[in-house]
C-alpha cells in the first residue's frame, strides 16, 4: 500500500512520544539516573540508558564533566607554602599551537634568573584548548581548568589572564582532578620512600666505613704497642742452586 | 651516448612515451612538462591509472639544493582503482620565471577545483583549464599567498615558537602590528577611489530543456544565489544557480568564505602543533583529521614511530565511532533538508550525543580531540569508559540503527524525492576523483581501508558497502550500511583490544623528521582524506597540504545538477555531504 513506509515511520514517532511522556512520569526519570543534586541545582550524567527526554536544561542543570575537560588553563600553587610550581621554563609557551602564552622570567637584583615567573599572560580568546601546555609541562604546574563560564563584554584585557587570574590551590586541582592527583601523591610517595632508602643505604655504609676505620685505627694503635717479629733469613744453598742453573 | 640511453631506460616507463620521464627518486617520478599531457593519457590509458588521487604544489623557495630554475613542482598522486596497489606520484618542476603547465583536465576532470586551487594559492598557469579562475580567495585577491615570500598581515616570524612569548614575555595585541588594525595586505599603491571590484563569477549555461509538443515560450534564465547564508548549504557555500523556471541550467559553486590559509599556518607550526588544527578541517570528524596526519609523519618517521598494540586498536575504535557519528548527522540532516524539520535529525544526534561523550571521557573535548601522538595516543582508556562503550556498541547503537531503518528507508517520501535524483555514473565519479560514499553510491568498491590498507584494518571482519543506485537515495543507504559496517568493526575491536602500553616512547614536543615527502590517505566519513607534506630535516613542515574530500567531491556538483529542479540541488549536496572547514581550509 503507497504510504505503509510513512505510517511505519509515524508509528516510531508516536512510540518515542510515548515514551517521553511515560519516562518523564517516573520517580526517576532516565535523564536523572546518578545525577547529583546541588544548592545550584542539578548535575546530570547523560547516562547510555537515556531515553524520552534528553536535553539538559542548562542553567537550571548542568552537565558533569569528565576528569579530563580542558577549556583554559591554570596555574597550580602549594596550597600550603604558597609558592607557584611553574619554574617559567617555557615549554608550554614553545608547544603552544596558537602561541598564547606569554611568560616573563623573574631575575635577581644582579640579573641572575630565578625559576619563577614574574608575569604570565594567556590569551584567552586565542586559546585553542588543546591542552598540549598541560600535557608537557615537567612540573605539574600548567594543568586545563574546567571553567567554561567565562563571558566578558571585551577582549582586551578582560580576556588576558595574567598570574594572579591564572593561579590555583592545589586544593582546587585536586578536587577538579581526583584521578590524577591520586597518581600524582602516588608518585611523590614512591619518590620519598626511594630517597629514605637511598638516604639509610648511605647512611649505613658511612656509619660501617667509620666504624671500620676506628676499628682499624685501634688495631693499628695495638700493633704500634707490639714489636713487629724480624723476617727469617734465606738458606744459601738455594741460591747457588739457581745461578748454576743459568 | 651508450651510458646515457642505458641511464635513461632503467627509468620507469621512460620507453612509453618519449622524454616524458626525465628522473624518477624514492619519492616519485619527475615528468617533463612537455610531455605531460601524453604520459598522463598512457598512464590512464595503458596502465589503468585513472583515478587522481590529489594533485598539489610546492613552493620549494629557499629550500637546500632548489634554484630559482626548479623553484615550483607540481605534485600527482595518481591511483589503480581496478588493480589497487600504492599508486605513483608525478611531479612535474616548474621556473619561476615561467610557472606555466599543461592542464590535464581532459584526462582526469577531478583535477579542475584544484587546478583552480594551484593558480590560486601559487600563480601556477594550467594551460588548457577552461576557466582558471580563483576559489578560495576572491577575484580581487593580491598575490599568491602559499609562496614563500608572501607574508601574511600579522605576520611575525617564520616558524614557531616566536621568540616574543618567552622569556621576555611582554604581551601585545596582534593588531597593534597591522598599520589599521585588520588582517588585509593591501598592495603597493592601491587606491580604494579608483578600484573597480571584479565581475561576479556567473555560472556557465548549459543547454535548456525544451518541453514536449507545445509552443516554446521565450523565457529569460534567471541567475539566483543560493548565497553562503543558507539554513541548507552546510556552511557558508555559495552556490550561483542559473534557472529556466524550476529546472538548474548552470550551477557555479563558489567557497573560500572559510578559508583559514590552514596550509600556510601549517608550514608555521611545529610538526606537533598541527595536530590540533587538524581537528578544525572537518570538525564534526576530529579523530580521523588526526589519525590522516599522524599516519602521515609515522610515514617519514619510519621505525621511529610504529605504534603499539594497544594504541592501534584505540585508534581504529576512535577512528570507527567518528564515521558512526559522522554518518547519524549526514542521514538527519539530508532527512532535514528534504524539509522534515529536525525530528530525524535530533533522532540521530541523540545517539551522536553519547559518542561525543566517550571521546570527552577520553580526550577531554567532545569535537576538538587532539588524540593521536606520533607512535601511539594521547590518553589511555579506563574499564569505565570501555563498560560504556560496549553498552553503547553492543546494545543502544544497533537497536537505534534498525530503528531508524525501520523509520526512513522505507518512507515514500524519502523514496519518491531522492531515487533518481542526482544521477552520477561509475565512470564520471572516478574521472572526477570522488570518494567515499559518493563513490560507492555508483557501485565502485572503492575504500582506501581496504584498497590502500592502513593501521589495523585489516584484521577485522567488515565488508564494503556499495549500491549501484547512483543517486542520492543509493548514497543514503551507503551511510546507513556504513554505520553497521563501522559498529561491527568497534565490536570487534572491543572484544580483541590488547593490554600494553599507548605511547611507543615519551612523546617530544620538539623533533625533527628526515628529510623528504609523504603522502598518506585515511578514509575518513566524507571519503578519501590525504595528507601531503615535505619536511626539509627540520622541526617545521615545509609543506603541508590536505587533500580534502568534501572540496574534491564538489568537482560534481555542476555535472550531477544540472536538469533538476531547485529543491534537488539542496539535496544533491546534502548527500554529497560536505563540511566547510575542510573545503576551504
Amino acid at each position: 500500500m503507497f504510504g505503509s513506509g510513512i505510517i511505519r515511520g509515524l508509528g516510531i514517532t508516536l512510540k518515542r512520544t510515548v515514551t517521553t511522556f511515560t519516562d518523564d512520569f517516573k520517580k526517576v526519570p532516565s535523564r536523572y539516573i546518578n545525577s547529583i543534586d546541588t544548592p545550584a541545582g542539578k548535575v546530570l550524567q547523560q547516562p547510555p540508558e537515556v531515553q524520552g527526554l534528553f536535553t539538559i536544561q542548562y542553567p537550571e542543570e548542568k552537565r558533569q564533566l569528565p576528569e579530563n575537560f580542558r577549556f583554559i588553563p591554570m596555574l597550580v600553587y602549594e596550597e600550603d607554602t604558597g609558592k607557584q610550581r611553574c619554574t617559567a621554563c617555557g615549554i608550554c609557551s614553545k608547544v603552544c599551537p596558537s602561541q598564547c602564552i606569554w611568560i616573563v622570567r623573574d631575575q635577581t637584583k644582579e640579573g641572575k634568573p630565578i625559576p619563577s615567573p614574574k608575569e604570565f599572560y594567556i590569551d584567552a580568546s586565542i586559546c585553542m584548548s588543546c591542552g598540549l601546555c598541560a600535557e608537557f609541562c615537567p612540573f605539574d604546574s600548567i594543568k586545563m581548568n574546567h571553567d567554561y563560564e567565562m563571558a566578558v563584554y571585551d577582549r582586551f584585557p578582560s580576556l588576558i589572564l595574567d598570574l594572579e587570574e591564572l593561579s590555583v590551590p592545589t586544593s582546587y586541582y585536586a578536587a577538579l582532578y581526583p584521578q590524577a592527583w591520586e597518581e600524582e601523591q602516588e608518585a611523590k610517595r614512591i619518590k620519598e620512600e626511594r630517597k629514605r632508602a637511598r638516604a639509610k643505604k648511605a647512611a649505613e655504609a658511612k656509619a660501617k666505613k667509620a666504624a671500620a676505620a676506628k676499628a682499624k685505627g685501634e688495631a693499628g694503635a695495638k700493633a704500634a704497642a707490639k714489636p713487629r717479629p724480624k723476617p727469617k733469613a734465606r738458606p744459601k744453598t738455594e741460591e747457588k742452586d739457581e745461578g748454576e742453573e743459568k | 651516448m651508450a651510458e646515457e640511453t642505458v641511464a635513461v631506460k632503467s627509468l620507469p616507463y621512460a620507453d612509453a612515451v618519449p622524454g616524458a620521464v626525465l628522473d624518477a627518486d624514492e619519492f616519485g617520478i619527475i615528468v617533463n612538462r612537455d610531455k605531460l599531457v601524453d604520459f598522463a593519457l598512457y598512464l590512464r590509458n595503458e596502465e589503468g591509472f585513472d583515478y587522481l588521487s590529489s594533485l598539489q604544489a610546492v613552493d620549494y623557495l629557499g629550500y637546500p639544493g632548489r634554484t630559482a630554475a626548479d623553484r615550483f613542482e607540481v605534485v600527482y598522486h595518481l591511483f589503480n582503482t581496478k588493480k589497487g596497489g600504492d599508486g605513483i606520484v608525478l611531479k612535474v618542476r616548474l621556473p619561476e620565471d615561467d610557472p606555466e603547465l599543461p592542464s590535464v583536465i581532459l584526462v582526469w576532470p577531478g583535477a579542475d577545483l584544484q587546478e583552480r586551487e594551484a593558480w590560486d594559492l601559487f600563480g601556477i598557469k594550467f594551460k588548457g583549464h577552461p576557466r582558471l579562475r580563483r576559489i578560495l580567495l576572491w577575484e580581487g585577491f593580491h598575490g599568491h599567498p602559499m609562496r614563500k615570500d608572501w607574508k601574511e598581515a600579522y605576520y611575525e616570524a617564520d616558524h614557531k615558537p616566536f621568540k616574543s612569548r618567552w622569556p621576555e614575555g611582554q604581551y601585545r595585541w596582534s593588531e597593534d602590528r597591522a598599520p589599521w588594525g585588520d588582517n588585509v595586505n593591501y598592495p603597493h599603491g592601491w587606491d580604494p577611489a579608483k578600484f573597480t571590484p571584479p565581475a561576479p563569477p556567473l555560472p556557465k549555461i548549459h543547454e535548456r530543456p525544451t518541453p514536449e509538443g507545445g509552443e516554446k515560450i521565450e523565457t529569460d534564465v534567471i541567475v539566483v544565489n543560493m548565497g553562503p547564508q543558507h539554513p541548507s548549504t552546510h556552511g557558508v557555500f555559495r552556490m550561483i544557480a542559473a534557472l529556466d523556471g524550476e529546472t538548474v541550467v548552470g550551477l557555479e559553486p563558489e567557497m573560500g568564505y572559510l578559508h583559514r590559509n590552514h596550509e600556510k599556518i601549517g608550514e608555521r607550526n611545529t610538526w606537533i602543533m598541527n595536530i590540533p588544527f587538524t581537528d578544525r578541517l572537518d570538525y564534526l570528524s576530529s579523530m580521523s583529521n588526526n589519525f590522516g596526519y599522524v599516519l602521515a609523519v609515522e610515514k617519514m618517521l619510519g621505525e621511529k614511530a610504529v605504534p603499539p598494540e594497544r594504541a592501534e586498536y584505540l585508534r581504529v575504535i576512535m577512528a570507527e565511532l567518528t564515521r558512526i557519528q559522522n554518518h547519524l548527522w549526514t542521514i538527519g540532516f539530508l532527512l532535514n533538508d528534504l524539509g522534515a524539520f529536525y525530528t530525524p535529525a535530533l533522532y540521530t544526534i541523540e545517539e551522536r550525543e553519547l559518542i561525543l561523550d566517550l571521546f570527552e571521557a577520553v580526550s577531554g573535548s567532545r569535537m576538538m580531540c587532539n588524540y593521536m601522538r606520533f607512535g601511539g595516543v594521547r590518553r589511555d582508556v579506563t574499564d569505565d569508559w570501555l563498560k560504556t562503550a560496549r553498552d553503547l556498541v553492543f546494545n543502544r547503537l544497533p537497536r537505534k540503527v534498525d530503528e531508524f531503518d525501520r523509520y526512513l528507508t522505507e518512507s515514500e517520501i524519502l523514496m519518491e524525492r531522492t531515487i533518481g535524483v542526482g544521477y552520477l555514473s561509475p565512470e564520471d565519479a572516478i574521472a572526477t576523483s570522488m570518494s567515499g560514499p559518493m563513490i560507492r553510491g555508483s557501485g565502485v568498491p572503492y575504500d582506501v581501508r581496504k584498497a590502500r590498507p592502513y593501521s589495523i584494518y585489516d584484521r577485522f571482519d567488515w565488508d564494503i558497502v556499495t549500491n549501484d543506485g547512483c543517486d542520492v537515495y543509493a548514497r543514503y543507504l551507503v551511510r546507513l550500511g556504513e554505520v553497521r559496517q563501522s559498529i561491527r568493526i568497534v565490536q570487534q575491536a572491543l572484544d580483541q583490544l590488547p593490554e600494553g602500553p599507548i605511547m611507543n616512547k615519551k612523546p617530544a614536543y620538539s623533533f625533527r623528521v628526515p628529510k623528504g615527502d609523504a603522502y598518506a590517505a585515511v578514509e575518513a566519513p566524507k571519503g578519501e582524506l590525504g595528507f601531503y607534506l615535505v619536511s626539509d630535516g627540520s622541526d617545521n613542515p615545509w609543506r603541508y597540504h590536505v587533500r580534502a574530500p568534501s572540496y574534491i567531491n564538489i568537482n560534481a556538483l555542476e555535472h550531477m545538477s544540472i536538469g533538476y529542479k531547485v529543491a534537488d540541488l539542496i539535496i544533491i549536496l546534502g548527500a554529497i555531504d560536505i563540511v566547510l572547514g575542510e573545503t576551504d581550509r
